[in-house]
């Protein structure tokens, strides 16, 4: 079948159930491996899935955090222009209570993930990967969620237990995979 | 026109009054003070109609009267932290919103994209990962349709225990609609081949926090669309030029803008948006994660805080109702603070996952008022009274002052104006 006959078909499928599902691949992608995919490949999964070679200690990430994240997250994670990294309220203090690593993540994996791919602010993804561990667990250390000679790699940071990950409920269960 | 109807209390007539009361009432009807008619005098010709105008410019804008029919700005200056852009809704009407002022929030600015250099990749849990161009995007069968799209923080000055005094922009300015135009998802994602173990997706921007969101791929296959056109012209920066996740009646952060990745996954991703941000606290101490739905919701625009009632007599009462569950199905208002209620006439065409704008004639008589709105959608889901709303989701500790603080998200409950005597609207819970 021609492309142009497969258009054809395809307009017809849409003028009879509107925002219904096309059968008919276009071919119009390029195929990319997954390594030259690899550079904008960022995602870290819950389970450690994604998670780079690399590692580093709380006091590694102390240097780091004071030369790259203290100007605005604040001397020791105590906050500044932008929010505190350390420390937080009871949930049940309030609707309104401030989400803080210790109170409210459910995963170190999103410390790492968030860290890597958004700070620091002037200038994204330009920690190595080496840095992004030692400042995740330089802030878990921080909030005593690990030991403050706890190394984190790709290993260890997905069997560290956050306070609160068993706080969470979805709102619509039946949308839930 | 006293043969008029009145249908519930403090003057709300019936929704076709309008209809049946023909020129007389259109003729009595007056407008809001910023547009009240003055006494008719001889008339002349004004300087404008008596040379030629100006030049027609290559792209148009509202005419220089029309300035404060703008968005408001939380960060003008684009310093690092969120920007939010809202929409006057009460500077606006009809059902969809013009593009320059449809709301945005951009949590690290909007990046100057050359669409030619941009690229779509497709990859993951998938037989054959695939790149693709805008240009390429373009050659696939296009759908369009209204959707609404609304931050899942919209109206969060309203989990406030004592209402703010804001208009109705700063309160829900941060929920839109659109006609957008694009691919469905469905179509790119069957020629990657989806591998069966995928149950999610994770959907990646351009910009400096390469923003992601997780969806799960049922939604993806249902009526997901990528976006390449906003109201018929290309999305603006703002909204995610030059292609956006376009996921109907959901959480507007999932709508992820400058789209560059899909990666399909057999978990969410747990990414900074959906495991803090947007996971609402309840009173128990436990929170929502992935709400995923913006549900049944209206409030009225006109009248509203802001737009200061003239003499009494005939107004008409509209505002806006919308549903992630279908279309709206019922509109009714209240002018006595929710004792009595009228039902409202629904402007047509009445869309799924749309803005659908209702309006009531209104026969107001001078005195204090309490008007409110309370939609129902075709699946049965009812907004619900705001003593239900706080019951289960909870209210704040003090008085919340700046309205565009965000105590809490997904509030649908109703909202409430006053009219007083002199004719100003001001915020009331009742």
């Amino acid at each position: 079948m021609s492309t142009r006959s497969a258009f054809v078909i395809c307009a017809l499928a849409y003028v009879v159930s509107g925002v219904s599902r096309t059968v008919i691949a276009q071919g119009l992608g390029t195929p990319i491996s997954e390594a030259d995919v690899a550079a904008w490949d960022i995602s870290i999964l819950p389970d450690g899935t994604g998670l780079p070679a690399g590692s580093g200690t709380p006091q590694q990430g102390a240097a780091t955090y004071a030369t790259k994240c203290a100007v605005c997250h604040g001397e020791a994670g105590k906050g500044g222009s932008a929010a505190a990294l350390v420390g937080g309220a009871p949930l049940t203090s309030g609707i309104e209570t401030t989400k803080t690593i210790a109170n409210f993540w459910p995963s170190a994996t999103t410390i790492f993930d968030f860290t890597r791919r958004a700070m620091p602010w002037p200038k994204p993804r330009s920690l190595t990967n080496d840095e992004v561990y030692a400042l995740t667990a330089y802030l878990l250390s921080l909030n005593k969620i690990i030991g403050e000679n706890d190394v984190m790699n790709a290993q260890t940071l997905p069997k560290v237990r956050m306070p609160n990950r068993d706080g969470f409920i979805a709102r619509f269960p039946e949308r839930m995979p | 026109m006293n043969d008029l109807e009145i249908v519930a209390g403090n003057g709300l007539l019936h929704r076709r009054a309008f209809l049946t009361g023909g020129a007389a009432l259109a003729a009595a009807v007056t407008g809001y003070r910023l547009s009240d008619t003055v006494a008719a005098q001889q008339l002349t010709d004004e300087a404008w109609s008596t040379k030629p105008g100006v030049a027609i410019p290559e792209y148009g804008i509202p005419s220089s009267f029309e300035k404060p029919v703008s968005r408001t700005l939380s960060n003008p200056k684009g310093e690092p932290r969120t920007q939010h852009a809202r929409t006057p809704h009460h500077l606006v009407n009809g059902t969809f919103t013009p593009n320059g002022l449809h709301f945005v929030i951009s949590h690290s600015g909007a990046p100057d994209i050359d669409p030619a250099k941009h690229r779509l990749v497709i990859h993951g849990l998938v037989k054959k990962p695939l790149s693709f161009t805008l240009d390429a995007l373009g050659r696939y069968p296009m759908v369009s349709r209204m959707t609404f799209v609304e931050c899942g923080g919209n109206s969060a000055a309203m989990f406030s225990n004592q209402p703010t005094q804001a208009s109705v922009q700063a309160i829900h300015g941060l929920v839109s609609c659109a006609e957008w135009t694009g691919v469905m998802l469905s179509t790119l994602l069957d020629e990657a081949g989806i591998d069966p173990k995928a149950t999610w997706l994770i959907a990646e921007g351009a910009d400096s926090l390469a923003l992601s969101r997780s969806v799960p791929i049922a939604k993806a296959l249902d009526d997901t669309m990528v976006a390449l056109y906003q109201n018929g012209e290309r999305l603006n920066p703002g909204n995610g030029y030059p292609m956006r996740l376009l996921v109907p009646g959901w959480e507007g952060n999932l709508n992820v803008k400058w789209l560059r990745r899909i990666k399909l996954t057999d978990q969410p991703g747990l990414s900074y948006y959906e495991a803090r941000t947007y996971a609402p606290i309840l009173p128990n101490g436990k929170a929502y994660q992935f709400y995923f739905l913006q549900e049944v919701k209206s409030f009225i625009t006109h009248p509203s805080p802001g737009l200061t009632l003239g003499a009494p007599g005939f107004y008409e009462v509209s505002g806006i109702a919308y549903s992630a569950s279908g279309r709206i199905a019922k509109v009714m208002v209240s002018a006595d603070g929710g004792s009595t209620w009228a039902q409202a006439a629904l402007q047509e065409p009445v869309l799924s996952k749309a803005f659908t704008r209702f309006r009531v004639p209104w026969k107001w008589d001078g005195g204090p008022a309490v008007l409110q709105s309370r939609a129902w959608d075709e699946a049965g889901n009812v907004q619900p009274t705001r003593a239900q709303f706080v019951a289960q989701r909870g209210q704040t500790k003090t008085p919340v002052t700046n309205p565009a603080a965000f105590p809490s998200q997904h509030y649908n409950g109703p909202t409430s104006w006053a009219i007083q005597r002199t004719g100003e609207v001001t915020h009331v819970y009742s």
